[in-house]
């Protein structure tokens, strides 16, 4: 039955294309008519490009109000001296002194290692977990739906909101880890462990940022099994059963066959992901906190603020003049730091991935 | 290696518990060094049976042998087959060099003697010079030697082949089955392959094994399943055009068709279903069948003429005799040739000698 069903449906969509090819065409030819109309008929007569760049127009136009100009305005900014973005008074230009603020101060370094930290320790577990989760799941039969919903939760789910449960998992401070044990403890207790304050007073930074670390690459889990999972089932079984019949172990089947079979794939989890770890900012502010800082770690206090976090920083205070040139400076150096790597990975990419 | 099939079964079993059965109790014995054809039409089991030798689908029921080894159980690379897929299934990443030396990566061969037998095999099939392309710059007949090569490199006991012409045009394929023959030959190797191609399957075996809905219909040299079909099946299967089928009576050691005598045989008085093979007419002075020119079509072709003419019901019959026996002839007059006309049982469809 439900074959027919479903040609009943393809036919039902075939006949819906058609009529609204069909509007369409009645809708261009009376809009056609009605300018020709009004003494605009040359429009249909100019030369392609010309149309083309009509219809890009509105696009175009978004695009440069919200993204071209900021972009080139933040350029700009980071050149002025004391600018007071509400009264637009500069005390005149330079073209290095912002930069140079921000390379020397203390705060910018240790958001480059926190952010270095993330991306190049997050980045190649969540793709080698959800690697390993995508072949799992590819290769069972039975509750495959259900895991692959499981694994896809996250990716529906605020981020906000996750990490306020992760910062809920993992909190309690030196004082009271012991009597008020949050989920992580109650397990290292139970695996006969020392329950660790991870957040709170008395923290680590390994300890505050492997939570950082967890979430992150819990969190970035769901989109890459989805889209790992999609390659993998897409490759021919024959070169399965071929691997199988030249006798290779599933180990080396999955490093020379699926691998290099879903490098495309893997390539752009990796472009993509680096860079979204490059602009970490929601996960540290829900587990560490509006502040991004531990005030009262074991040795003195932490600050565990990404390059992004440390340049909202500033325009949480950006009435004071000079301010927003310094996060002007601080995003295009952020800028240079993902294209260096970008450019990198693209020039890897040419020689390691099998189109 | 010899390789016997004893009561082998598979059945398919759907979602809904719906069974199929693909092979049925399939009893041979493929002899050893020789080029066998699996040969059926769609679906009737010849590519089930071909995977379950090699070990990549599970028999239901039954057993397979090679040699004397029981290898029901063993899996595929444990075989010693070499098998080439339909398609190929090259590795896309791999250049030809990799994918040839792939199946030697996996088994205990030091890298200057691997890279020795993947030249070796490569110039046995003829690809040489094209060891550093990746399969997507190589021709649909490369391809299909880079596979070939790729499942003899390991120097295998039984070479498997899928469909191996299917992908390939119509001169391309002539040239391959000969290049198949020549490996065979030049290897030794027990080679079965699967076709549906009855002249692909006639012209290249040694030997040919003819399935239809999972049962065994034939097994003989292709010359001999031709001439003596065992069942209307392969009889209408083999040969083309095909055989002509019409409905005749036997009384008194007779054939006759529509009141006419056609030929004699032994056969008991009764209905049966006689074949004629087009070729096994002859034009003569005097036959059973006599018609003027006009009143059928004479197809000239070259050496052969194709005589269609129609027998009882307005059955069809097609006759390919010499052309020279028609010329400038205006009244045509045909017979069966001696013993070539074959009866079957009109119920079961088996042949009656």
């Amino acid at each position: 039955m439900t074959e027919p069903r479903r040609t009943r449906f393809k036919v039902k969509m075939a006949r819906a294309r058609w009529h609204v090819r069909n509007f369409f065409q009645t809708v261009g030819e009376t809009i056609k008519k009605g300018l020709s109309k009004i003494g605009l008929g040359f429009l249909f007569k100019l030369p392609p490009f010309v149309r083309a760049m009509i219809y890009l127009a509105p696009a175009l136009a978004i695009l440069g109000v919200f993204t071209f100009y900021p972009i080139f305005n933040s350029v700009f900014i980071s050149f002025l001296k004391d600018y007071n973005m509400f009264t637009g008074e500069v005390s005149g230009y330079t073209l290095l002194d912002n930069y140079l603020t921000i390379l020397k101060h203390q705060a910018f370094a240790q958001s480059v290692i926190n952010t270095a930290v993330i991306a190049f320790i997050s980045v190649p577990l969540t793709i080698i977990i959800s690697l390993a989760v995508s072949v799992a799941l590819a290769a069972i039969k039975p509750l495959k739906g259900l895991f692959q919903t499981v694994y896809f939760l996250p990716y529906v789910t605020n981020s906000i909101a996750l990490g306020l449960v992760f910062a809920y998992m993992f909190s309690g401070n030196a004082n009271t880890i012991n009597t008020q044990l949050s989920l992580s403890n109650a397990i290292l207790k139970g695996i006969g462990l020392q329950p660790i304050a991870w957040l709170g007073i008395g923290a680590t930074y390994w300890s505050a940022m492997s939570v950082i670390l967890l979430y992150t690459i819990w969190n970035g889990l769901a989109f890459k099994i989805i889209v790992f999972l999609t390659g993998i089932q897409s490759i021919d079984k024959q070169y399965y059963q071929a691997a199988q019949i030249d006798g290779a172990s599933k180990y080396k089947t999955f490093r020379r066959v699926t691998v290099p079979l879903i490098s495309p794939m893997i390539f752009y989890i990796l472009i993509t992901s680096l860079i979204g770890s490059f602009k970490t900012y929601s996960s540290v502010v829900a587990i560490v906190g509006a502040t991004g800082r531990i005030t009262s770690g074991q040795h003195g206090p932490l600050d565990m603020r990404t390059i992004v976090f440390y340049i909202y920083d500033f325009l949480q205070n950006a009435g004071q003049p000079g301010n927003m040139s310094l996060a002007a400076a601080a995003s295009i150096i952020l800028f240079i730091i993902i294209l260096f790597f970008t450019v990198i990975q693209l020039q890897v990419g040419k020689r390691r991935v099998h189109y | 290696m010899e390789i016997r099939l004893k009561n082998l079964t598979k059945v398919f079993t759907d979602k809904r518990g719906n069974e199929t059965v693909a092979v049925d109790n399939l009893d041979v014995v493929i002899p050893s060094g020789k080029l066998v054809g699996l040969l059926g039409p769609s679906g009737c089991g010849k590519s089930t049976t071909l995977y379950m030798i090699a070990g990549l689908l599970k028999p239901s029921g039954g057993k397979i042998y090679f040699g004397d080894n029981d290898v029901t159980r063993v899996s595929p690379d444990k075989r010693g087959i070499g098998l080439v897929f339909q398609n190929y299934a090259l590795y896309p990443h791999m250049t030809v060099r990799q994918n040839i030396m792939f199946p030697l990566e996996n088994m205990k061969v030091s890298h200057k003697e691997a890279l020795r037998l993947t030249t070796e095999m490569a110039e046995l099939v003829g690809i040489a010079d094209q060891l550093d392309k990746k399969p997507a710059q190589l021709s649909g007949g490369q391809q299909q030697r880079v596979a070939i090569a790729r499942a003899l490199v390991k120097k295998p006991d039984v070479l498997l082949l899928d469909e191996p012409l299917s992908n390939l045009d119509a001169r391309l394929r002539l040239q391959t089955r000969e290049e198949i023959k020549r490996i065979q030959r030049e290897t030794g190797i027990t080679t079965i392959f699967v076709t549906h191609d009855q002249e692909e399957a006639m012209s290249i075996s040694d030997e040919m094994i003819v399935l239809d809905l999972g049962r065994l219909q034939q097994m003989d040299t292709p010359q001999e399943i031709y001439d003596q079909p065992d069942n209307l099946f392969v009889a209408k299967f083999l040969g083309s055009p095909p055989i002509n089928v019409v409905d005749a009576v036997v009384k008194g050691k007779k054939i006759i068709v529509d009141g006419i005598e056609v030929a004699s045989t032994n056969a008991k008085d009764g209905e049966y279903t006689l074949g004629v093979r087009p070729e096994d007419f002859r034009v003569v002075e005097k036959g059973t069948f006599t018609f003027k020119r006009e009143d059928i079509e004479v197809e000239v072709i070259g050496r052969d003429t194709m005589v269609r003419f129609s027998v009882g019901d307005n059955k069809m019959v097609r006759a390919v005799v010499d052309s020279e026996s028609v010329r400038d002839k205006d009244v045509i007059s045909i017979n069966i040739k001696q013993g070539k006309a074959l009866l079957f049982d009109k119920e079961s469809g088996s042949v009656v000698i």
